[in-house]
Parts: structure tokens; sequence; C-alpha cells
């Protein structure tokens, strides 16, 4: 049903640290790995070795370049995958159903079995989460790894969405954002976090902690540097002898 | 965004059968016997057509009924609905004047349902806040316009379609004026898209060295190198040259001509409606506004 549900029991999502990310996109291989495997047909890959490679991929991983005035540019790696909205524009353009947000954990997903791939669910979302499959012709979202987090056959350490599970920097938290306590909800009160595209009115789950204000040292930053001037300008003892030995002889400097 | 070929023919063809359509129900184009059924097979040729060229885009044709189901939340749904019903009404329409005993009430509704349809075919688009260019009021006005001029032009109605050109005309135009200030006068900038305040965010890498779905559905930037001289064509062709053949006392081959003149004219028209209209997620991947 392509309807939203007013409120959802839980509001299950991701908070992204990109004060963390190191752009390593570890959670990009990994995604791809688990969900072409699992929930839904597989993510194809065309002309993978070839010298016009596509694939489909449920996240992705830009690199943006933030400059100041007062301070040198900065690299931010931005991680970005379905932001499980709560006003999900994708889920109610669906002219069969086949997208909908679950209202027991507020995830949004496809059932590609009713899915006729026209495409105007990738187009309604401003954050470019859904990628058309080229070979299966259905529509492929990230499912916030439905078949992981409550999957009883997985050791507990395990049921969380792949990417966060992989992420070797803690870039990635995955929680229920309806529960004030949660680590994800503190998480979002004590960095600050944020909507991505607020004015887009599609009130995102998952939410983005902007990186911290970078040290900034007043005083001489090259603190060593004193102690490497050069203490002797001519060289004493047994270096002493050798340079001017050499000198002395033909060809040498005098 | 990506204009695919498919989804141009099926705007363009079934906008001008619909608007015929609603010519020849509300009996304000009034043929009769033949000829009146001729007109009615023309329409409703155009208007099928045009639906079946929209059904090659899909992935997965053989799932389309399913798309009757979503018209509470879904315009494409309510469009599946509204065009159906229109074609089966006015399907029953066109026999009944075939035989003489034309039903006012089959073909009055057979009418609002046809000029519905162009509606929610407008609205589609006009929905979309991620597409600035389209998300406007222009967009259902522009379509609706067309229709009924270019359905008067087919319908023989040359005393109504040359004000209802003239004012698609003026549509047309006003629509290329607000389209090309809608993405910057969004509220929508790489920096609201990424956050990354304060200072001045540039893309630096996108995520991938290859292309992907995204760039080339919605990213797209073929032809707008023409785009110009296109709206200038379109403007020719779709509205200039039928408006003044209407002017003119019309034999049936100027009138082929401006029909067939407005129909290669809209076809610009609408190539650029989707080849101009820039996607917010194309700020991701760097596209100046």
């Amino acid at each position: 049903m392509t309807q939203l549900p007013a409120n959802t029991e839980r509001k299950l999502g991701l908070v992204i640290d990109l004060d963390t990310c190191v752009g390593c996109h570890a959670c990009v291989v990994s995604c791809k790995g688990w969900n072409t495997e699992n929930y839904g047909a597989p993510l194809s890959d065309t002309d993978a070795y070839g010298g016009n490679p596509l694939g489909t991929f449920l996240n992705r991983v830009h690199s943006y370049e933030v400059t100041t005035p007062e301070a040198a540019p900065r690299l931010v790696h931005f991680p970005k995958s379905c932001l499980h909205c709560e006003d999900a524009p994708c889920v109610t353009v669906c002219p069969t159903g086949a997208s909908y947000k679950r209202v027991e954990d507020g995830i949004v997903l496809v059932n590609e079995d009713a899915c006729i791939g026209c495409g105007l669910c990738a187009w309604a979302c401003p954050y470019g989460a859904r990628e058309m499959d080229p070979v299966e012709k259905v529509m492929k979202k990230c499912t916030l790894c439905v078949d992981r987090i409550y999957n009883e056959n997985l050791p507990e350490e395990d049921r969380t969405p792949a990417c966060v599970r992989t992420c070797p920097a803690g870039a990635r938290h995955f929680g229920d954002f309806a529960d004030p306590d949660s680590n994800v909800s503190r998480l979002t009160a004590e960095r600050g976090g944020v909507d991505l595209m607020p004015e887009q009115g599609t009130k995102p789950t998952n939410k983005y902690l902007p990186p911290r204000p970078r040290d900034q040292l007043d005083s001489d930053i090259d603190v060593l540097s004193p102690f490497l001037a050069p203490i002797a300008d001519t060289p004493t003892g047994f270096l002493g002898w050798l340079d001017r030995t050499l000198s002395k002889l033909p060809g040498g400097e005098r | 965004m990506h204009p695919a070929k498919s989804i141009i023919a099926f705007t363009t063809l079934s906008g001008l059968g619909f608007g015929l359509l609603a010519w020849l129900g509300s009996g304000l184009a009034d043929f009769s016997g033949w000829v009146g059924f001729t007109f009615h097979a023309i329409g409703l040729l155009l208007a099928s057509a045009g639906l079946l060229f929209s059904t090659f885009h899909l992935g997965h044709p053989e799932r389309a009924l399913r798309a009757f189901t979503q018209w509470r939340s879904s315009w494409l749904s309510r469009e599946a609905w509204a065009a159906a019903s229109a074609l089966t009404l006015m399907g029953l329409h066109a026999l009944s004047v075939l035989n003489g005993t034309p039903v006012q009430a089959l073909g009055l509704a057979g009418a609002a349902l046809s000029l519905a349809t162009v509606f929610t075919t407008s609205m589609i688009y006009a929905q979309l806040k991620t597409v600035p260019r389209w998300h406007s009021w222009a967009t259902p006005a522009l379509f609706m316009a067309l229709a009924l001029g270019g359905g008067a032009l087919l319908a023989a109605q040359t005393t109504a379609a040359a004000p209802l050109l003239a004012a698609a005309a003026a549509l047309q135009l006003i629509w290329w004026m607000q389209g090309d200030r809608a993405f910057r006068q969004s509220d929508t900038t790489l920096a609201t898209a990424t956050r990354l305040t304060p200072g001045t965010v540039r893309a630096f890498e996108p995520p991938h060295t290859g292309t992907n779905y995204l760039m080339q559905e919605m990213v797209f930037r073929v032809g707008r190198r023409h785009a110009r001289r296109l709206r200038v064509l379109a403007l020719a062709l779709g509205y200039g040259l039928p408006l003044a053949l209407l002017i003119l006392p019309m034999g049936h081959m100027a009138a082929l001509i401006a029909v067939l003149s407005h129909i290669a004219g809209i076809f610009a028209s609408r190539w650029l409606f989707f080849a101009e209209a820039e996607h917010v997620v194309g700020l991701y991947y760097g596209r100046p506004q």
C-alpha cells in the first residue's frame, strides 16, 4: 500500500558521522556483497571488467571539499544511502503499491514482485537513493538489511546492517530514533545531527553528524624547528680532518 | 532528465488524442455517421497508441495491471484509471455516433475523463518537488491548453483552435521563463544537500569512476547546446505555423499541414521538457544549478 503510515512504532535508521568517515568505501562493498546474495534480486554489474562498467549500488560514498576563508580546505567523505524518510515521496508516487513504508519499524522497502519498473520513485527521491537494476528491471534500494537485523540465525553482533557492521572507523550507527535514549538519538542530540535537504519536506530518519571544527593553533606550529638548526658550520674531530684532507686532494674544494 | 522516446511519444500523442476526444465527446465538435466515427477512431488511436508507447519504458510491462491499485496516493495510478475509463466511454460513444444515436451522457462523461487523463499525466510531473522546472502550476496549465488547442485543431474547430493555440503558446513561453529560473529559486543547493556549513562546498570526487543509473536517468545533459534553436523550432512549428494557417482560409491540405506541423513542434517542446529538466540529485554529483 503506497499510502504512508501516519506513525510508525519504531523509527529504525542510521547515524552517519562525517567527522569519522575516512572514505574507504568498505560500507559500499559490504552492502553490495550482502544485498546481492540476500533480499530480492541480485545487484547486477554489466561490463564489470570492460571499458564501461556499470553497477547497481544501494550505498555510495561521495567526497566534498569544504573551503572556509580562515582555514585550509578540508575533504569530507559523504556516504549516502536511503534515508528511510517519514514523508517518503518515493512511496506515494508508486502506482502499484510495490513501494511501502513498514508500520512496525519505518523501513522503506520495495516488493520486487509488484514493481513494474516505471522508475517514478527514483525520480521522486531527492537523494538518489533508488537505482533501477538494468538486468532485473526492478527498483533496488537500501533495505536497512531487514534480513540481518531480525535474523536469529546470525550471531547477535551481526544483527546490524552490513555497512554498520563493516565500518572500520565506527562512522555508522544503527538504532531506533523513536526511543529518545537510544544510541542514535543520543548521538544526534549530542553532536547536532542534521537532515539532508530539509526543505524537500521528506523528514528523513537517517541523520548526519557534521564534521567537528578542526583545532586551530595560534602559536608557532613548528615547535621542533629550533632544535633542527645546524649547530656547527665547520665540522670538527675526525669528520673535520677528513673534510680538510679530502679538500687538499686534486680537484678538491678550497 | 533522460528524454525517453517512449514517454515523449506518449505524452504528445495521448495529449492530442484525448484533446480531440474531449471535443468530440462534449458535442462541441459535432460530426455524425462515418465522419463522426472516423474522428473518434483517430482520437482513440492517438490516445491508445500513446498509452501503448508508455508501456515500452516499463521494466515489467506484464505487471502493468497492478498500476490500477494505488489511485488513493499515486497520480500515475489515477492516470491509468482515467485513461482506461475515458477510452472505454469514448469507444462506446463512437459506436453510438456510428449508429446514428449518439448518447450525450456517454460523450460528456468521456470528454470529462479525457481531460482528466491529460491532467493526471501533467500532475505526474508537476508533483515532483525534485525537479523544480516541472514543479509548477504552469505544467498542468500547459498540458491542458495543448490538449484543448491541439484537439480543436484536429477536430477542425478553426474558430476555437486559434485562441486556444495562442493561449497555449503564451503558457509555453511562461513555462520556459519560469522554468529557467526554477532551480535557482528553489531552496535546494549543494549546501542544503550536504549540510556542510560553514564554507563553500565543492564536489571533489564522485563515488565511482564510471557512470550509474542516477546519472544516466536524472543527471542527463545531452542536447542543451541546441535548446535555444529547438525552442524556436517548437514555437514556430507547434504554434506559429498552425496559427497562421488557421487565420488564412483553410483547405484540407492546409489543415493537414497545420496538424503535422503542430505535432512536430510539440514533439520538440516535449523533448526539451525532459532534456532541460534538472533533478536536484545532480547537486550531489557537482552539477551546477
